[in-house]
């Protein structure tokens, strides 16, 4: 398997404190890895940066074998890396239908004089865009929501509509940050077979920011462990979670 | 008080009669297209302009040299180029834009804050520019004579002109309306609606929302230059001290008070507002003996109250905005549109 995302040597710091400092790991192509930490150690911040929400300090980043350091998030996401937000950042006043509707690169209407001059075209994409929108609905369940404003939805919800809406896009990697946060336990057995099932099925890349050991067993095929800031190890699950210094970081050192 | 404001505005007709009627009108419905305008930048994108009364009085001067004749004795002004009224206008419209790049370039990639600093001194830069640049546009006397359209073929033809005049306003009015319709209610005012919810995100799932709020950003500044031409060609003559910052925050009051996000609701607000406006000096005797003989002072009052009242009860204003952005999705979307301008609606879609 090929390197899909490559991290090395990231820093960001805020103020005087390290948030993430010389964090460097990768991610294979079609594999669903796992990020995992304390609290604090990082993590989001990583993300922030591969993203293009913040840009690192020092370090390289490198996605499907080109340097994209430092790009704006519209310029990544347009490379095909997309990302979910750990707190939800939905439009609001926007139904949940056209939260997704937005995501599609190539909308005609989305260009003034298309959208003058071609205005049929812009009719027939917006009916499948909407299609499209409505089934990616169904699959985290919130098809029966599609006309309510975003921000009427619950805390869970919304965490769902961040997955729904990175789905939208046609990416190649998607760095989902705590999927299952207040989502209720039958749907994240659901949420998890769906993210194995893109993985296979539309070949999409997974980097997955969890805290529940259970998901992550059973959904990752490899690990990255961070701790205040820098990467512990990263392996296989089952040698990454019997290493002592892992159980350490999460446990605290009176288990030494 | 609601029987009251109810009557207010048969009252209002009835105190000015047929021809104030007219004129006011006239008057609102070029105030409609300034806030078509300002709806396209705040309702929209949640862009602040504050410098609503530069871009038309850029628009008013603009339009005014081009049209007018060479100047004459004791005048002393740029242009006079006595091209067509139409031209007059496109020249605006331009000017419009190129004051909004001007102006948003350089502030629309920063911070929100920024503009909204940046929009309040260009006003008052620029009307005090007007009044005291040599050559420029005749500084404080203003310009003059300035062509209105279609006046020889109106007394031709034997028409009342002020009626022409409100016909002209209604019909640009109208297009701007369906223009600006046309534009916002699409995957175009989505992004818009995106930015103003969210822009972080929107520019996370690949919109890059410093272009498009500088496009919206240039689609108002033109709305409202042109509303700014139309109003200099109605009254013939434009000074500097004409535009003055409190139009600025009538404008805002106008597209709260109708519903900022609906386009509809602009016009509305304009209607609204204007009626407070120019209407309470009409009534002037029916108001009691403390409020009448300070009547200009009060409707300034009122406008303030209404601003305030309409945030705090009812900041949706009186004709909200639609839930859903794109025309195609709301009931009867699913037809096809035949010609960009005439989207059939059913009534309340
Ligand atoms: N915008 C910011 N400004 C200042 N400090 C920040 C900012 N974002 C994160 N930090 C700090 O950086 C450190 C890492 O935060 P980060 O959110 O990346 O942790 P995390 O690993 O995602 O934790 P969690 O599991 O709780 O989500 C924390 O100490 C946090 O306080
Ligand atoms: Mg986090």
């Amino acid at each position: 398997m090929s390197t899909l995302l490559e991290v090395s040597g990231l820093v960001k710091r805020f103020g005087g404190h390290h948030a993430v400092d010389g964090a460097t790991f990768a991610v294979a192509e079609g594999s669903i890895t796992g990020l995992i930490g304390p609290n604090g150690a990082g993590k989001t911040t990583c993300f922030n940066c591969i993203a293009g929400s913040l840009s690192p300090d020092d370090g390289r980043i490198s996605f499907a074998g080109e340097e994209i350091t430092g790009l704006p998030p519209n310029a990544i996401f347009r490379r095909g890396l997309t990302r979910t937000f750990q707190i939800p950042q939905e439009f609001a006043a926007m139904s949940v239908l056209e939260n997704l509707m937005l995501v599609p690169l190539g909308q005609a209407g989305e260009n003034l004089w298309e959208s003058w001059l071609r205005p049929r075209r812009v009719a027939v994409q917006e009916r499948e865009i909407a299609e499209r929108a409505r089934a990616t609905l169904a699959l985290v369940e919130l098809d029966g929501q599609a006309q309510q404003y975003a921000g009427n939805l619950s805390g869970g919800q919304r965490k769902l509509l961040e997955l729904a809406r990175a789905l939208m896009s046609e990416p190649r990697l998607i760095l989902v940050d705590e999927p299952s946060a207040g989502v209720n336990p039958t749907l994240t057995l659901r949420l998890l077979e769906l993210i194995r099932s893109l993985c296979e099925s539309r070949d999409i890349t997974f980097l997955v920011i969890a805290h529940d050991m259970d998901l992550i067993a059973r959904l990752c095929e490899s690990l990255v462990v961070m701790t205040g800031g820098r990467v512990l190890t990263e392996g296989d699950p089952r040698s990454v979670l019997e290493d002592r210094r892992v159980q350490e970081a999460y446990l605290g050192s009176q288990y030494r | 008080m609601d029987i009251y404001a109810g009557e207010l505005p048969a009252l209002i007709a009835l105190a000015g009669g047929l021809n104030w009627t007219v004129g006011f009108l006239t008057t609102v419905a070029i105030l409609g297209i300034l806030v078509l305008g300002l709806n396209i930048q705040w309702g929209y994108t949640g862009t602040i302009n504050f410098g609503v009364v530069a871009f038309f009085m850029v628009g008013a001067y603009t339009s005014a040299v081009l049209t007018l004749d060479p100047p004459r004795e004791f005048e002393s002004y740029v242009g006079g180029l006595e091209l067509p009224v139409p031209v007059g206008w496109l020249g605006a419209m331009l000017a419009g834009a190129v004051l909004a790049l001007a102006v948003g370039l350089p502030t629309l990639r920063l911070r929100d804050d920024f503009l909204a600093i940046a929009t309040i001194g260009i006003a008052t830069i620029l009307r005090s520019i007007a009044n005291t640049q040599e050559g420029l546009v005749n500084r404080a006397r203003g310009l003059n004579g300035i062509p209105r359209p279609l006046q020889q073929q109106a007394s031709d033809a034997g028409l009342d002109y002020d009626w022409v005049l409100l016909a002209i306003a209604a019909l640009v009015l109208l297009a701007v309306y369906l223009v600006v319709h046309h534009a916002t209610a699409s995957p175009w005012g989505r992004v818009l609606r995106a930015i103003r919810e969210n822009e972080e995100t929107a520019r996370s799932v690949g919109k890059p929302t410093a272009n498009y709020r500088v496009q919206s950003f240039v689609l108002g500044g033109v709305v409202m230059a042109l509303a700014g031409a139309i109003w200099a060609h109605r009254t013939g003559t434009v000074a500097p001290d004409a535009f003055d910052n409190f139009f600025t925050f009538l404008v805002w009051t106008m597209l709260i008070v109708g519903g900022s996000g609906n386009n509809r609701g602009a016009v509305l607000g304009a209607l609204a507002v204007g009626l407070v406006w120019f209407g309470i000096p009409l009534v002037q005797e029916d108001l009691p003996d403390a409020l009448g003989t300070r009547v200009f002072q009060v409707r300034q009052m009122l406008i303030g109250l209404m601003i305030v009242l309409f945030l705090l009860l009812r900041p949706q204003g009186l004709l909200p905005e639609e839930k859903t952005v794109s025309r195609h999705l709301r009931a009867g979307g699913r037809r096809q549109t035949r010609w960009p301008l005439f989207t059939r609606r059913r009534p309340g879609g």
